[in-house]
């Protein structure tokens, strides 16, 4: 198998900050990739290299083998990318815009794959329409049929839900996750764990410019040997003094826990002093979790 | 040229082509106005080439102002907006070449700029009929000029980050240079200083040689004037082409 993406030694200094400090990171084709980390991370910066956006100071990048500067052509006929900010051109409807984009991309016939395209996205009804007609919403989903226009094999969707309702968010996952199954490889940067730890085969933590964890997503919630329990409880709590358990909510606290002999010891604990469990809920610590510590411990 | 680029064309020429009355009708009257008032004022008082009236005189130089400031609003404008709207991304992102990026905006500029001046040649020739006598010389001089400017307008566009700084740009270069450039008299008629000043400004040998297409007559050899435009236009174009070359403030 290729690599749809590959990344070697990747440096971006700015004047007063280096963005990128040495990225090695490689995205096989037909991956469903996570792209994580907190604000300043590096993410935008690397996904801009990628789609020529921003030169490297150091290092190389390469979409399906070819290189982003010295292949800019081959390498971007290659890439489509879901901006992050949400950007238009208030000139032009929908299908002008999708025609124009397509049209950069030396396709000029290409209005069955447009109507394809707007149809998964909910956006037919809305064709003929100008752009600053549109809600959010449906300028995202224009955006992200920009990136699609040229049937890129590697999509690259930076924080495409920022700001998205709930029934958007889910067809835009049926829709990618269906190219992804048709061999698509999807490149995904959210600050919606959830999603990520939903979609992705394999995720990538940055931190400060570096990668701080690479694993599958199963690996890193493996690494979460931490459980936590929620429990609803009669009588005084505060008063028992028991160590370990934090408010949370009216009549509700948390234990987190490694083994299991620890929450025995606080139900036996909570016996003794006469504190009724009305309901105990267990639950393995999520990819935010995973997140958080990583991101606390680097 | 790639169908790329036939595409950045085409998307420019319609972006103006939307909003024609701003960016077509409305410099064509500006300029109308410009020769009804300057002719009625000064019609009976001046005449600069024997045979040629003042307002015959004034429409060659309106058109190629008109062509050249609207070749730099369009490519400046076009690109400003572009940028502050973070819509630059769509072109940034296709296969594009830098020299195809230029070539487009470039054509663009000329042909919004060359739209105008005929615009303005048109409504202007029922108040002053005019006469050809080089037409090849005044294509060549108006091809010439729209390129010119049309790349200013890419420099501008590209360097600029704010409105505030391309309307620098525009006030206190654009405007002085075309302005001062003998649209509405001949260099001829100035006090010496102002005359050597007015012979270091390329927008005069593009205005003097556009006359020169008309009537045949000019205040410099048309082919000084020539050379200054053609000069102007390579040293425009390479620095223009260097620029984005290089990703100058376009690919950080």
């Amino acid at each position: 198998m290729n690599a749809a993406l590959a990344v070697r030694g990747l440096v971006k200094r700015y004047p007063a900050l280096t963005a990128l400090q040495g990225v090695d990171l490689e995205v096989q084709e037909g991956e469903f990739f996570g792209l994580l980390g907190p604000n300043g991370a590096g993410k935008t910066t690397l996904i801009s290299i990628l789609a020529g956006l921003t030169r490297a100071s150091a290092g190389r990048a390469a979409v399906m083998g070819y290189d982003v500067q010295s292949q800019y052509r081959e390498a971007r006929r290659r890439l489509g990318v879901v901006p992050q900010e949400l950007v238009y051109d208030p000139f032009f409807t929908v299908r002008e815009t999708l025609r124009i984009q397509s049209g950069y991309f030396g396709l000029k016939h290409n209005d069955d794959w447009l109507n394809e395209v707007m149809h998964h996205l909910d956006l037919l009804p809305h064709a003929e329409k100008n752009m600053r007609a549109l809600s959010g919403g449906m300028k995202r989903r224009v955006l992200v049929a920009q990136a699609l226009v040229h049937k890129p094999p590697v999509i690259i969707l930076d924080e495409p839900t920022a700001g998205v309702d709930v029934s958007l968010r889910q067809a835009l996952w049926k829709f990618v996750q269906s190219l992804n199954r048709q061999g698509h490889t999807i490149v995904l940067t959210t600050h919606y764990l959830e999603e990520a730890e939903a979609l992705c085969g394999r995720i990538a933590m940055l931190k400060n410019g570096r990668i701080v964890a690479l694993d599958s997503t199963r690996n890193l919630l493996a690494r979460a040997d931490e459980r936590c329990a929620t429990l609803n409880l009669r009588g005084d709590v505060a008063a028992a003094g028991i160590a370990g358990l934090t408010a949370h909510g009216e009549g509700a606290w948390r234990f987190r826990f490694e083994r299991y002999e620890e929450l025995e010891a606080l139900l036996a604990r909570l016996r003794e002093q006469r504190v009724t469990v009305e309901d105990l809920q267990l639950a393995r610590a999520d990819l935010e979790d995973v997140f958080n510590r990583i991101i606390a411990t680097t | 040229m790639s169908a790329g680029f036939n595409t950045l064309l085409y998307k420019e020429l319609l972006r103006f082509w939307k909003v024609a009355f701003q960016t077509v009708l409305a410099p064509v009257i500006t300029a109308l106005l410009y020769l009804l008032i300057f002719s009625h004022v000064l019609s009976s008082h001046v005449q600069v080439y024997p045979g040629v009236s003042y307002t015959q005189f004034l429409v060659p130089g309106l058109v190629m102002m008109s062509v050249l400031q609207n070749a730099f609003a369009n490519s400046s404008s076009s690109l400003i907006q572009s940028k502050i709207t973070g819509n630059i991304v769509f072109v940034l992102l296709p296969p594009l070449s830098y020299a195809e990026f230029f070539l487009a905006y470039l054509a663009a500029a000329m042909v919004r700029g060359l739209v105008v001046g005929l615009g303005v040649l048109l409504v202007t020739l029922w108040f002053a009929p005019l006469r050809v006598d080089h037409p090849l010389w005044l294509v060549s001089f108006a091809l010439l000029s729209s390129g010119v400017l049309g790349g200013l307008g890419i420099v501008a566009g590209v360097w600029a980050e704010k409105f505030d700084q391309l309307a620098a740009f525009q006030n206190f270069l654009i405007m002085p240079l075309t302005f001062l450039s003998g649209v509405f008299y001949s260099i001829h008629s100035l006090p010496p200083f102002w005359h050597e000043v007015s012979q270091w400004n390329p927008v005069f040998y593009m205005i003097d040689g556009f006359r020169y297409g008309f009537f045949g007559a000019a205040d410099v050899a048309p082919e000084k004037s020539l050379l200054v435009a053609a000069g102007c236009f390579m040293a425009i174009s390479g620095l223009t082409l260097a620029l984005l070359k290089r990703g100058y403030k376009l690919r950080h």
